[in-house]
C-alpha cells in the first residue's frame, strides 16, 4: 500500500463524529482487539491507510511516521542502518502499525534495560476530540516546552485521541548478541536476576520459563566475550529465534488454555505461585495462566507494590486493568474530558467508566 | 544583578488580597505550622525574592515551610478555600523562574521535606522527600553500588522535587535519559488537599501515564511530597577523551559521527572558543585555548565495552579532523577535563559582569547553522555570546554576557535570548530542553505553539486545578498574551511566524 496523508479527512470525520455524538474506534491494523476492554462503539475509524515513514535520519536517532506505518516497515527501515527501537515492542501479527503499539504501550524483552515504549516517545501529533490536530514534544531528544501529552497518550489505548504522527527515538542495534540458560526454578532464578540487575555487567534481556533461566547480553565482541565468562551457564545456539517468541508470545509457554495475566510488579518481589508462570524483565513482569478470582490476582500484585492486567483469554466485557483509587479515576476522567470533551474515542476500551 | 529590575510588563498582576484577608489567611496557616514555618517579615521574606533568575524579583505575600504531608494538605486545603495561589518551590535554582513568588499568594517551601526515607538496593529504587538534593541521591547509593543517573549541572543544590517539576537534564542524559525516564512514583498533593499516588513501585502502572505528565510540569498540577526514583548499577569504568577542532562545524559533524557509528556516549559536551577560554583561566583543566570548539567524550560500561568504544571513537574524531585527541590517562584527569566543563557557567561570570544563560533544543545536524547564526545575531545585538552544551542532545546553552549597570543591557539580552529561541523553533527545536518555559519563555511559547494546542494545555491543567490556583502565570502563556506578543513583533517589523493565527 502506498504511503498517504489522511491528516484533513481524519480531523473531519471526527468533527463529524464530535457534532453528532457518535463515538468512534480507532483502528490500525487490528493486531491487539484482543487486549483492553472491547470498544464500546460500533463506528470505526480506519487510521490503517493514514502512513509513511516521513523523516528518519540515523545520525539524530529519530524516525518519524504516520501512524499506520506497519511496524515491518519501521523495523526494515531500521534495520538497513543497524538501527532498532529499544523498547523491543511485540507485534502480535503482520499488521501491527506504528500507532497502534504506542497507543497499547506494550513493550518487550528490553523494557526493564532500555525502557518502556513512552521512554522512547519523543513527540506526537494527537488528533484530539475536538478535530484539532495539535503536535505536542518532537523530534528532538530533550523538550519541555508545555506539558508532555505526548507521552501521555502512550499506553492509552486511543482512549485520548487519534495518534496521526509519532516521533520516536532509536538506538543502534548492538553488533552481537548472545544468550544464556542455566537450569533453575523459579526461586533461584529470581535470586540470580536479583543479583544480576546489579552488576554492570551488557544484559539486555532475562527470562526465566519455569525450568531455564535465560540470559541475554549484546554488545561489542569484547563486552560479550568478558561478560560471557562472568555469566556462565550453557549457550543457546538460537539467541534471537527465542527472544522473538517469547515477545510474540509464540513460545511454548503461552499456548496454556486458562486466562492470561500480567502481573507487573516490583523486581525483588518473590515467587508468587499463582499458577504456571513465565518472568521477564529482571522479575518486573510475571505472566500467570490462572482462573482465580481476578480479585485474588489484584490482591497479590498490589501487596507487593505491583498491578494486574487481564491480558488474553477475557470476553472485553470484564474490567482487565486494574481498578483505580477513587481520586485517581477523578483525574482520569477529567483528563479524558480535557482532551476528548465529548466521549468520542474508544469509549469503554481502557475503564468501563470513559 | 539588580535588585529591582522587575519588568511589570512581563508577569501576570495577581489578585489582590485585603488586609482582613491577609490576617485570616495568616491565622489560619499559624494553625497548621509551628512558629518558625511561617515567615512573614520583609526581612525573612527577601531570600525568597526570585529563584536563579535573579533579573526578577517579587516578594512573596508569606512563606510557608511545611513538614509533614499533613501540612501541606492542609495549607493547600486552607488556600483552595480562600482562593489564595500557591507556588511551590523546591532549592529556587531554577533559571525560568518557575518558582518565582505572587506577592498575594503563599511561597510553599519543600526544603524541609529533606530525607531519603528508604533505599531498597534489590529494586533499585530509592523513595526520597522532594527537598533531598540530588547529589544526595546517589552520594547515599553508592556504598551500595548503585547511583541516580540525571546530573544537572546544580545537582550539589537542586531538589529532586524540582527536577521532577522541570524534568531535568545533565551531562548524562544521552545515554541515561532525563528526570522523566528515571522516576518511577510521585505523591503528589492537589489543590483541593488530596494526596495521590502516580506511578508504581513497578516499571508500569494501570491507567494513563500521569507520571510522564506530572514530570515537567513546573509545579502547575500538584505539590509532590515524594519521589521514588530508579537508581543503576555503578558502571565498572568511565573514560573520557578530550577532541579539539579548528571550526564549529567540524565538531558538529563529529558528534553525528560518533552517534551514526552505534556508540552512544554517557556524556558528549561542546564548548566554543570563548567558553574554552572563560573555562580555562577559571580551573586551569589543560584545555587548548586556540581551538575553535572541544568536544568532551565520556564512555562508560564494561570494561572491555570502554576498551573498545573509546578506540572506536578516537580514530573516529581523527577522522573528523580533529586537530588533538586526548584519552584521559588517569582518573585525576579525567575529572580535570570535566572539571572545565562543569564549571564552565561560574567562569564565564568572571570575564563579564552579568550573562544570560539560555536554553533551547535543535536537531543536531544543525548545530553548525544554528551557531552560525547565533554568532550573526550576537554582533547584531552587540553582545558576546558563549556557548557551551549537550552536544549529543542538540541541547544549546548560550550564554549571553552582558552588563546590567549598562542601562538597556539587559533588555537587550533579553531580546537577543528570545530571538535565539526562536531560531531553535525554527530549525525544529524547541524553546526549552530543560529548564523549564517558567515565566521567562511565555512569549516564545507562542511561537512554538498554536492557539489549539495552548488551549489544550490550559484544558489539561484545569483537569487538575479548575480555579488556577497552583502557581498561576506561569508554563504555558494565555491567548491573549501571545496576541500582544504577535503584535510586538508586528511593530518591530520582525514577525517571525506570519504563519501563525494571531488571536
Ligand atoms: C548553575 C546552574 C546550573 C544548572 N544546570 C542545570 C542542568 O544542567 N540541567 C537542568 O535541567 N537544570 C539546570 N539548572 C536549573 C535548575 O537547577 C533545575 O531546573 C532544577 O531542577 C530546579 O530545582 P529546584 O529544586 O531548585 O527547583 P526550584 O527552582 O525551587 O523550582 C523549580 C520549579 O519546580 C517547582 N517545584 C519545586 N519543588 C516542587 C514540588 N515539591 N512540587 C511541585 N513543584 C515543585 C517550582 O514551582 C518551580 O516551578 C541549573 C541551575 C543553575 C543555577
Ligand atoms: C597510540 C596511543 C596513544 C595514546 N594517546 C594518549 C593521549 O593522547 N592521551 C592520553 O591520556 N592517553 C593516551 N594513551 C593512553 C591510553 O589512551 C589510555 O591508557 C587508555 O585510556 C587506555 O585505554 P584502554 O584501557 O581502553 O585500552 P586497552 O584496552 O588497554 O587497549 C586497547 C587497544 O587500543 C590501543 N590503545 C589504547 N588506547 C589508545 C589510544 N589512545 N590511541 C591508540 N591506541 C590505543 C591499545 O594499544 C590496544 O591495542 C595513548 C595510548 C596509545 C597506545
Amino acid at each position: 500500500m502506498a504511503d498517504q496523508d489522511l491528516t484533513q479527512e481524519l480531523c473531519e470525520r471526527v468533527r463529524v463524529a464530535a457534532k453528532s455524538g457518535t463515538p468512534l474506534c480507532i483502528r490500525g491494523g487490528g493486531t491487539k482487539d484482543f487486549y483492553g476492554r472491547q470498544c464500546a462503539a460500533t463506528d470505526v475509524l480506519d487510521v490503517g491507510s493514514h502512513r509513511g515513514i516521513l523523516s528518519y535520519e540515523p545520525t539524530e536517532l529519530v524516525l518519524t511516521a504516520r501512524c499506520g506505518t506497519p511496524l515491518r516497515e519501521v523495523r526494515a527501515a531500521l534495520a538497513e542502518k543497524g538501527q532498532q527501537l529499544p523498547f523491543e515492542p511485540p507485534a502480535f501479527g503482520d499488521e501491527a502499525t506504528l500507532g497502534g503499539v504506542v497507543a497499547a504501550g506494550l513493550a518487550g524483552p528490553r523494557r526493564a534495560f532500555a525502557g518502556g515504549v513512552r521512554d522512547s516517545l519523543l513527540g506526537v501529533r494527537l488528533l484530539n476530540g475536538r478535530g484539532e490536530a495539535l503536535q505536542f514534544g518532537g523530534q528532538v531528544m530533550k523538550n519541555v516546552a508545555g506539558y508532555d501529552l505526548s507521552r501521555l497518550s502512550a499506553g492509552a489505548m486511543g482512549t485520548l485521541g487519534v495518534l496521526l504522527e509519532l516521533s520516536v527515538k532509536v538506538l543502534p542495534k548492538p553488533a552481537f548478541e548472545r544468550t544464556v540458560v542455566f537450569a533453575l526454578d523459579e526461586e533461584a532464578a529470581l535470586e540470580r536476576m536479583k543479583a544480576l540487575a546489579r552488576s554492570p555487567l551488557v544484559i539486555t534481556a532475562t527470562a526465566h520459563d519455569g525450568e531455564s533461566l535465560y540470559v541475554r547480553a549484546c554488545g561489542g565482541e569484547r563486552a560479550l566475550e568478558a561478560a560471557e565468562q562472568a555469566l556462565g551457564g550453557d549457550p543457546l545456539p538460537e539467541s534471537e529465534t527465542f527472544w522473538q517468541s517469547v515477545r510474540e508470545q509464540t513460545h511454548g509457554f503461552f499456548a496454556g488454555e486458562l486466562p492470561l495475566w500480567r502481573l507487573s510488579v516490583p523486581p525483588a518481589t518473590p515467587a508468587l505461585h499463582l499458577g504456571p508462570s513465565f518472568i521477564e524483565w529482571s522479575g518486573a513482569q510475571r505472566w500467570v495462566f490462572s482462573d482465580a478470582p481476578a480479585e485474588t490476582i489484584h490482591t497479590a500484585a498490589s501487596a507487593h507494590g505491583g498491578h494486574a492486567t487481564l491480558f488474553r483469554g477475557h470476553d472485553g466485557a470484564v474490567e482487565v486493568f486494574q481498578p483505580l483509587p477513587e481520586k485517581l479515576m477523578q483525574i482520569h476522567r477529567n483528563v479524558k474530558q480535557a482532551i476528548d470533551p465529548v466521549g468520542s474515542f474508544n469509549p469503554g476500551r481502557m475503564y468501563s467508566e470513559f | 544583578m539588580t535588585a529591582d529590575a522587575l519588568r511589570p510588563a512581563n508577569l501576570e498582576e495577581p489578585r489582590q488580597l485585603g488586609e482582613a484577608e491577609k490576617r485570616d489567611l495568616v491565622a489560619a496557616l499559624r494553625a497548621i505550622l509551628p512558629g518558625d514555618a511561617l515567615l512573614i517579615d520583609d526581612e525573612a521574606l527577601r531570600p525568597y525574592e526570585c529563584d536563579g533568575l535573579a533579573a526578577y524579583r517579587r516578594k512573596p505575600l508569606l512563606v510557608a515551610l511545611p513538614e509533614t504531608v499533613e501540612q501541606v494538605q492542609e495549607i493547600l486545603r486552607t488556600c483552595a478555600a480562600r482562593d489564595v495561589p500557591v507556588v511551590a518551590r523546591g532549592a529556587g535554582t531554577g533559571l525560568s523562574g518557575g518558582a518565582f513568588p505572587l506577592s498575594n499568594g503563599v511561597l510553599l517551601v519543600m526544603a524541609r521535606f529533606n530525607k531519603i526515607l528508604e533505599i531498597d538496593a534489590d529494586n533499585r529504587v530509592a523513595q526520597v522527600q522532594p527537598g533531598v538534593r540530588n547529589l544526595a541521591i546517589t552520594e547515599a547509593a553508592v556504598p551500595l553500588g548503585l547511583y541516580y543517573a540525571p546530573d544537572p549541572s546544580s545537582q550539589i543544590a537542586c531538589s529532586i522535587g524540582g527536577n521532577v517539576a522541570e524534568n531535568a537534564g545533565g551531562v548524562h542524559c544521552l545515554k541515561y535519559g532525563l528526570t522523566v525516564h528515571n522516576i518511577q512514583q510521585v505523591k503528589m498533593v492537589t489543590m483541593d488537599g488530596e494526596l495521590v499516588t502516580i506511578g508504581a513501585q513497578s516499571l508500569d502502572a494501570p491507567g494513563f501515564d500521569l507520571l510522564a505528565l506530572v514530570t515537567g510540569s513546573e509545579g502547575m498540577l500538584g505539590v509532590i511530597v515524594e519521589v521514588t526514583v530508579k537508581l543503576l548499577p555503578k558502571p565498572e569504568r568511565a573514560q573520557a577523551l578530550l577532541a579539539a577542532f579548528s571550526t564549529v562545524e567540524q565538531a558538529g559533524d563529529a558528534v553525528a559521527a560518533i552517534i551514526a557509528s552505534g556508540v552512544i556516549p554517557a556524556g558528549l559536551e561542546m564548548m566554543d572558543n570563548p567558553a574554552i577560554r572563560a573555562a580555562e583561566d577559571f580551573v586551569k583543566a589543560g584545555y587548548p585555548v586556540e581551538a575553535e570548539a572541544i568536544l568532551l567524550c565520556e564512555i562508560d560500561g564494561t570494561d572491555a565495552e570502554v576498551s573498545e568504544d573509546i578506540m572506536r571513537v578516537r580514530e573516529l574524531l581523527l577522522a573528523q579532523g580533529a586537530t588533538e585527541v586526548r584519552t584521559a590517562k588517569d582518573e585525576a584527569e579525567r575529572l580535570r577535563f570535566w572539571a572545565g566543563r562543569k564549571a564552565a557557567f561560574p567562569a564565564v561570570g568572571r570575564i563579564s559582569p552579568d550573562y544570560y544563560c539560555m536554553d533551547g533544543t535543535i536537531p543536531r545536524k544543525n548545530l553548525g547553522a544554528v551557531l552560525r547564526h547565533i554568532n550573526e545575531l550576537s554582533d547584531e545585538f552587540g553582545l558576546k555570546v558563549a556557548n557551551v552544551f549537550h552536544a549529543g542532545d542538540g541541547n544549546l546553552h548560550p550564554l549571553i554576557l552582558y552588563d546590567s549597570a549598562t542601562p538597556g543591557e539587559l533588555d537587550k539580552a533579553e531580546d537577543l535570548g528570545g530571538r535565539i529561541l526562536e531560531l531553535c523553533v525554527e530549525y525544529g527545536g524547541t524553546v526549552t530542553g530543560e529548564h523549564g518555559v517558567g515565566i521567562e519563555k511565555l512569549n516564545q511559547m507562542c511561537s512554538q505553539f498554536d492557539a489549539a494546542e495552548l488551549t489544550q494545555f490550559h484544558a489539561v491543567k484545569a483537569a487538575f486545578d479548575p480555579a488556577g490556583l497552583l502557581n498561576p502565570g506561569k508554563a504555558v502563556p494565555t491567548l491573549h498574551r501571545c496576541a500582544e506578543f504577535g503584535a510586538m513583533h508586528v511593530h518591530h517589523g520582525q514577525l517571525p511566524h506570519p504563519e501563525l493565527p494571531r488571536f
